[in-house]
């Protein structure tokens, strides 16, 4: 691309684009964020190409960010009807080009079907899904391919970057962050504005910008996404907050088992660089940041901020203590902002709507939209964009379409191994950063993890510390030794071996561990422990007590058995499992040997009856 | 100067000193394992922590990191205070329960090893506070030893556990380990450590083997000594 001499230039460029641009010229984009490529979308779209070559039709297939309906994936939306398709299989491409593409005619049985009404959706909008979703910072998503700066200033990028370099002084810029409540998206939930504030007064340079994308809270892949699918609005977020800041360099640390996210930044950074918008004299102005990219090893811990600068520094990635702040002395002990990838994505909107508008989102003390990653025993696995304050019991069943087969809800994780399990009854309760605290969790990241009620509140809480210990740094004495113990006690409560006073021991044990680790993985390594023994108490005294797992997990305390009026002796049991536990004659009822069982769950996963029975 | 408050006393001390230098100062006794004059801080071990109140906020600090601050309320034997300090020696009791140095610390604190904790057999005395890391790589300057791993994994010693090439044999990791866990052996022209033996220099004028002869070499080239010199022992140059 051309270089933008200045902003008026911008605005030209991004005129021609547009005119060049016909929206209503037929096309077809296909979501190509990480989840539809695991269902094989690149292949449907090098087939929908061919098709449409060989069917002489010149319409363009573009590949774009993250959609965020996953579960239905790969997703196809045909232009400029916006006819909505999802789960399209290769043997479709051919009816989506002559049918669709050709005529405009709608193949039913690709567009989404409501499960409640059982009515088919026609377009993405109107998928319950997303009707609630208010999709400020995913919402060009669908329309962009992520590796064309084209097409993201054909959608006004750039403009906020512009705005503030030809109108805006750096007080200005910070002034708007501060009125607009931006906190930060990674879990802290501080106040960008008072963050880059700080930061501006602080004496030393060079200063340094980051990009905090090393998102590694299990089943969380928002921070991946918006790398994946929009990676200018990160870097456009990122170059405005560092000439507030008085920044000249910057990084993004991303994980490097994100390739595709590296991939994109890597492009969008080079693009940006060619065309003016970032290195030496941005739009022609003396403004000059250079940003880089530094992947990091997949360590969960170099999330937090200090540790992140040690692995920046080429170091160890462990935690220091942080009694001088970052803003004052952080990478390489100079001045240091450094904020989630959301929340970088935030502030190209805030200065385009304005702090005002952008602040009308939201609750008294938490703006704007948050990004959650919906998975778990959830129907809708998905990443969903929704104003602050909206309830949990919104996002779960609007959204989510609720628990699948018919199950129970039982409870919701948000913020990652550092949050809590939230139960049925608080399923009303509006999602922002304070009310989560409140109730024991914490917002963190955006992970939402569902649970039904074959899940183990027991066995979730040792999952989470088995993770933390993984994850643990080892430097502190409470985090990486305190942390195994709780696990080892956990682990003894699942087999049986639970002893009479370890709740209150690993209550105990989490004051400690809280108080006494050095950075905010050991401080808040215990949530997962003290919230679900906060909500979920019973199911610890059944296990120690009366040696049952309630919910049919623990392997050591549950038998299987055959419920002789449903089974009609199929026999699917016994050829599933795997020790032959599971025997009978046909046709008549079968039964499963204990002894030689294993709890592996293939014979329930197998059994169209219901046959078996967990006790 | 700044004024501080620590466990009741009025306590004055330069700006920059951290408040376990503030409290030592004073006569306070704050436990430590990881804090040694000679090398960096690294506030691992945990047991130095103390809680500060500063306005209407109290939190726990590393005191060992912490600087003194005007106006500081330091309580250093609190019972939040406490609870970490006999947390972290029943966990430390438990990873390693041959140390002497700590079986008398918790003696003197008043903590028994917890009974639910199985003790480690592995772990040897290591608490992993990184000491013989950092004077290696800031006193010596050749950072032979480091960690590897993560977590519970974590251990010290030469990369890939593989005889170190550029360990010198200068023991200053045995001098600064807090519970004893580095062997050393010297017997005779020999100096066993991290899986290495060195030859040792015998003095010139006394004939005692006094120092490993890549210590010196080091020394030498460091120091543009020239190697004779060097070969004399501290107690007949």
């Amino acid at each position: 691309m051309k270089k933008i001499a200045n902003a008026l230039d911008l605005r030209r460029v991004q005129e021609d684009l547009k005119k060049n641009f016909d929206p209503n010229k037929k096309m077809v984009t296909i979501c190509a964020g990480t989840g539809c490529r695991g269902y094989g979308c690149i292949k449907v779209k090098e087939e929908l190409e061919a098709e449409l070559q060989k069917q002489h039709m010149d319409v363009e297939v573009r590949a774009t960010g993250c959609f965020g309906f996953c579960e239905k994936g790969p997703l196809v939306v045909v232009h400029p009807e916006k006819i909505f398709y999802q789960q399209v299989k290769i043997k479709d491409v051919p009816d989506i080009v002559s049918k669709t593409v050709g005529s405009g005619e709608v193949l039913e049985k690709l567009l989404y079907r409501d499960p409640y009404t059982k009515e088919t959706v026609l377009k993405e909008e109107e998928v319950p899904f997303y009707k609630k979703q208010h999709r400020l910072v995913f919402g060009q998503n669908g329309m962009i391919d992520p590796t064309r700066i084209e097409d993201y200033l054909i959608i006004g990028g750039y403009s906020a970057l512009a705005k503030v370099l030809t109108g805006m002084t750096p007080e200005g810029v910070i002034s708007e962050v501060k009125k607009a409540g931006l906190r930060g998206r990674g879990g802290g939930g501080f106040s960008a504005g008072v963050k880059w504030e700080s930061c501006r007064r602080a004496h030393g340079s060079p200063k340094y910008v980051i990009g905090n994308g090393d998102e590694g809270d299990p089943g969380a892949y928002m921070d991946r996404s918006l790398m994946e699918g929009n990676p200018h609005s990160v870097l456009e977020g990122m170059i405005i907050g560092a000439y507030a800041i008085g920044a000249s360099e910057g990084y993004i640390y991303v994980r490097n088992e994100y390739p595709l996210a590296v991939l994109h930044l890597t492009l969008a950074i080079a693009a940006a660089k060619e065309a003016g918008l970032l290195g030496k004299n941005i739009l022609g102005t003396d403004f000059s940041f250079d940003i880089h990219i530094n992947k990091g090893g997949g360590a969960f811990v170099c999330g937090e901020s200090s540790a992140l600068f040690a692995s920046i520094e080429g170091r160890a990635g462990e935690p220091r203590a942080k009694y001088i702040h970052a803003v004052e002395k952080g990478l390489w002990d100079k001045p240091t902002c450094l904020n989630n990838v959301e929340t970088w994505a935030n502030v190209p909107i805030i200065i385009n709507q304005g702090a005002e508008a952008y602040a009308s989102v939201g609750t008294e003390r938490s703006k704007g939209t948050k990004i959650f990653s919906l998975v778990g025993k959830i129907n809708n696995t998905g990443l969903v964009e929704v104003p602050m304050g909206i309830t949990l019991r919104e996002i779960v069943y609007d959204m989510g379409g609720g628990i699948p087969n018919g199950r129970k809800f039982k409870a919701v994780q948000t913020g990652g191994p550092s949050g809590g399990c939230i139960p049925e009854r608080l399923l009303d309760l509006p999602v922002d950063f304070d009310k989560l605290t409140e109730v024991g969790s914490m917002m963190g990241s955006g992970g939402m993890i569902v649970m039904d009620d074959r899940s183990c509140m027991v066995d979730v809480a040792k999952y989470f510390l088995a993770f933390l210990q993984e994850e643990s740094c080892g430097k502190c004495v409470p985090c990486r030794e305190g942390v195994r113990r709780m696990r080892e006690i956990l682990e003894d409560i699942c087999a049986g071996r639970g002893k009479e006073g370890d709740v209150e021991l690993l209550e105990h044990l989490s004051t400690g561990v809280a108080d006494g680790s050095l950075c905010a993985l050991g401080g808040s390594a215990p949530n997962p422990v003290l919230s679900t023994i906060r909500y979920f108490r019973d199911e610890y005294d059944a296990h120690i007590r009366d040696h049952r797992c309630p919910a049919g997990v623990c392997k050591a305390l549950i038998t299987y058995s055959v419920n002789a009026e449903k089974c009609t002796g199929c026999g699917l049991c016994v050829k599933v499992c795997p020790v032959q536990a599971a025997t009978g004659e046909k046709k008549k009822p079968h039964s499963i040997n204990n002894d030689l069982c294993t709890r592996c769950g293939a014979c329930i996963e197998s059994c169209k009856f219901d046959a078996i029975t967990v006790e | 100067m700044v004024n501080l408050i620590i466990d009741g006393k009025n306590v004055t001390a330069q700006k920059d000193t951290m408040v376990l230098e503030a409290a030592r100062s004073a006569g306070v006794n704050i436990p430590t394992l990881c804090a040694h004059e000679a090398i960096s801080r690294s506030g691992s071990c945990r047991l130095c922590v103390v809680e500060v109140k500063k306005g209407n906020r109290t939190r726990i600090v590393t005191s060992c990191l912490y600087p003194v601050e005007e106006g500081l309320i330091v309580d250093t034997r609190s019972e939040r205070v406490q609870n970490v300090r006999r947390l972290v020696l029943e966990l430390l009791l438990a990873r390693c329960p041959k140390s002497e140095v700590l079986q008398k610390l918790a003696a003197d604190l008043g903590v028994d090893p917890h009974p639910r904790f199985v003790p480690d057999t592995d772990k040897g005395k290591c608490i992993l506070c990184r000491s013989c890391v950092r004077v290696c790589e800031e006193v010596v300057g050749v950072s032979a030893i480091g960690m590897s791993s993560r977590g519970s994994h974590k251990t010290v010693g030469p990369p890939f556990k593989e005889a170190s090439s550029v360990c010198i044999g200068c023991g200053a990791c045995v001098y600064v380990c807090p519970t004893g866990h580095i062997v050393m052996q010297s017997t005779g022209d020999k100096r066993k450590i991290w899986r290495r033996t060195f030859k040792m220099q015998a003095c010139e004028k006394c004939g005692k083997y006094f120092a490993p002869v890549d210590q010196l070499k080091f020394i030498s080239k460091k120091t543009g000594t020239p190697y004779k010199e060097l070969a004399v022992c501290t107690e007949c140059r």
